[in-house]
């Protein structure tokens, strides 16, 4: 009998992207990003990219790489550290394509391509900066309220990237933190979606059935399951580990050398995840801890 | 009764806590230090009402102290992750922030965005609009400037519009502003609200030893007083134990520069 298996390797997922595809990344600033599918980008050729994020480290490391070609954002920081500072020079050189979204507008961009309509209507960002820049139009109520609101168009993404603790092999994901952040609606709002995991079993509901609540999205909606012990690192990821802030503050500080990006790029990503894994501390990132807010 | 001996980060700490009375059953959110201990006072006295997070996903009846403690010191009422913040808190109008942006102008309209510049090619980029559109056509803000000055609150219109305001200019036609509902600025010189006509902003408190005139210096647009100016009232000793509590590595202490004493006479 065949059995549905979604497992491959992140150098596979990434070796069928084409240039120019929109796509979204799941996490929230410096919150369980899946940064080793962003590594493997970033080894990548792929270009050109649209990137959708409730944005951290992996905005300014595809920036820095060249990655991007237009940002669409609720933000970029890394929360402790609140000023992301790859993003930061790219938008102050000019020229990169963005538009800034007010973090629910994107949430509700996500919905409505989730949902497979046009726009969704809002009130937010009128009277705000944020319209122009945007471009954005209104639609007026069809009802006798008649009321002037947003249209939010809605944020398609050929592919979504998301991190999860466990996985099995038919799509199903679990994910144990306080916090699942959008991950749902980018999923949803996604053509495809890969997912990587701390640990892939074979069948989640013969292995951990009583972490069935911590099932974010429906398996229907997960194409590619890609196992990544510490994927998230440099990323938070609770219950597992905290965020690793000497490598954030080392990452930040690369940004301010002369040729910061290429040294980091070489000595950190480096040719593979194992390469990346051995210089960020291997299994010590288990240990790291988890952040108060 | 004399106030007993305070720093000026305790006052602002009082004056911020004082923005959340009488709010109901809304989200007080306090973001950056003397904020969110603001609104674990107004919680821990006048207003146990206030919901209130860990700062991360759970509800907490018990303020949680900001700074060190041990992971899970907390002891969740409730859940409010940031997929339910914007259905649950924000767009419901179930909110108070506390928030402080790098400009402020006459209609109250604020920039977390950027200055100098365009918008295509800013000459420092900052945070970025984040939350400001939505929370600000939704539901209550006040503001939090802790170096009072005419760099903050400038002349004219902000540089970039990160938040609605009372600008008539910018109220488009046929939409609903009814939600933008904007209380108090609580500064190292004073507390000001939107009182005046067309909610023009007006002086509220002068801080203990604090001019009209150094206020007015430090504004670039012109400032509503009515009569005499009250003195912002200074923390009690319950009040100064329970901010002790909240924030017990001082964290309060770094905010200003230099640490002030709350009598600046």
């Amino acid at each position: 009998m065949t059995t549905l298996d979604k497992r491959t390797t992140a150098e596979a997922v990434v070796g069928r992207l084409r240039d120019g595809m929109t796509i979204g990344i799941g996490g929230w600033g410096p919150r369980r990003k899946p940064m080793a599918l962003v590594r493997a980008l970033l080894r990548s050729d792929v270009k050109d990219l649209t990137v959708v994020a409730y944005g951290g480290p992996e905005v300014g490391m595809l920036l820095a790489a060249g990655k991007v070609r237009k940002l669409i954002y609720g933000f970029v920081s890394l929360d402790a550290i609140p000023l992301e500072p790859y993003f930061r020079k790219a938008r102050e050189a000019g020229g990169l394509e963005v538009l800034e979204l007010d973090e629910g507008m994107l949430q509700w961009g996500l919905k409505a391509a989730a949902l497979r309509l046009p726009f969704l209507p809002t009130r937010v960002g009128l009277g705000t900066d944020v319209f122009d820049q945007g471009g954005f139009r209104t639609v007026t109520s069809p009802y006798d309220d008649g009321e002037v609101l947003l249209a939010m168009p809605a944020v398609p993404l050929d592919l979504a990237l998301i991190h999860v603790h466990r996985a099995d092999r038919m799509g199903n994901i679990q994910a144990l933190g306080p916090d699942t952040y959008y991950d749902e609606w980018f999923a949803k709002a996604a053509k495809e979606v890969v997912v990587s995991a701390e640990e892939v079993v074979d069948r989640l509901d013969l292995s951990h059935p009583e972490d069935a609540r911590a099932n974010i999205v429906e398996r229907c909606f997960v194409q590619h399951v890609v196992e990544a012990r510490h994927g998230a690192h440099p990323t938070s990821m609770p219950p597992a580990y905290g965020w690793d802030m000497p490598a954030l503050k080392a990452y930040v500080a690369s940004a301010g050398e002369a040729d910061g990006w290429a040294r980091y790029r070489t000595d950190m990503i480096g040719p593979d995840e194992a390469h990346y894994l051995a210089q960020a501390g291997g299994d010590a990132i288990a240990e790291l801890p988890l952040p108060i807010f | 009764m004399t106030a007993p001996d305070h720093m000026l980060s305790e006052l602002l700490i009082v004056a911020c806590s004082e923005v959340f009375r009488n709010n109901g059953e809304i989200v007080a959110t306090g973001i950056g230090p003397i904020p969110r201990v603001a609104a674990g006072l107004a919680k821990t006295t006048h207003s146990p009402e206030l919901l209130m997070t860990d700062g991360e996903a759970y509800l907490v009846e018990e303020p949680v102290p900001i700074g060190p403690r041990g992971y899970d010191d907390r002891k969740p009422s409730g859940y409010l992750p940031f997929s339910r913040y914007f259905d649950s808190a924000v767009w419901t109008g179930r909110r108070h922030a506390l928030v402080s942006p790098i400009q402020i102008d006459r209609f109250g309209q604020m920039n977390l965005s950027y200055v100098g510049g365009t918008f295509d090619k800013p000459k420092v980029q900052m945070l970025g609009a984040r939350g400001f559109p939505g929370n600000t056509i939704h539901h209550i803000n006040s503001m939090f400037v802790p170096a009072h000055s005419t760099r903050i609150f400038v002349p004219g219109e902000v540089q970039s519009v990160s938040s609605v305001g009372y600008n008539p200019a910018r109220r488009l036609k046929g939409a609903d502003f009814s939600g933008v509902d904007l209380r108090f600025i609580v500064t190292d010189l004073c507390v000001m609200d939107f009182g005046g006509p067309d909610h023009a902003i007006r002086l509220v408190s002068l801080h203990d030893g604090v001019t009209l005139d150094q206020v007015r210096e430090a504004t670039g647009f012109d400032l509503l007083v009515d009569g005499t100016p009250p003195v912002t009232p200074a923390p009690t000793e319950e009040q100064l134990a329970i901010i002790a509590r909240l924030d017990p590595h001082n964290i309060r202490a770094t905010v200003l520069k230099g640490n002030p004493p709350g009598k600046r006479s």
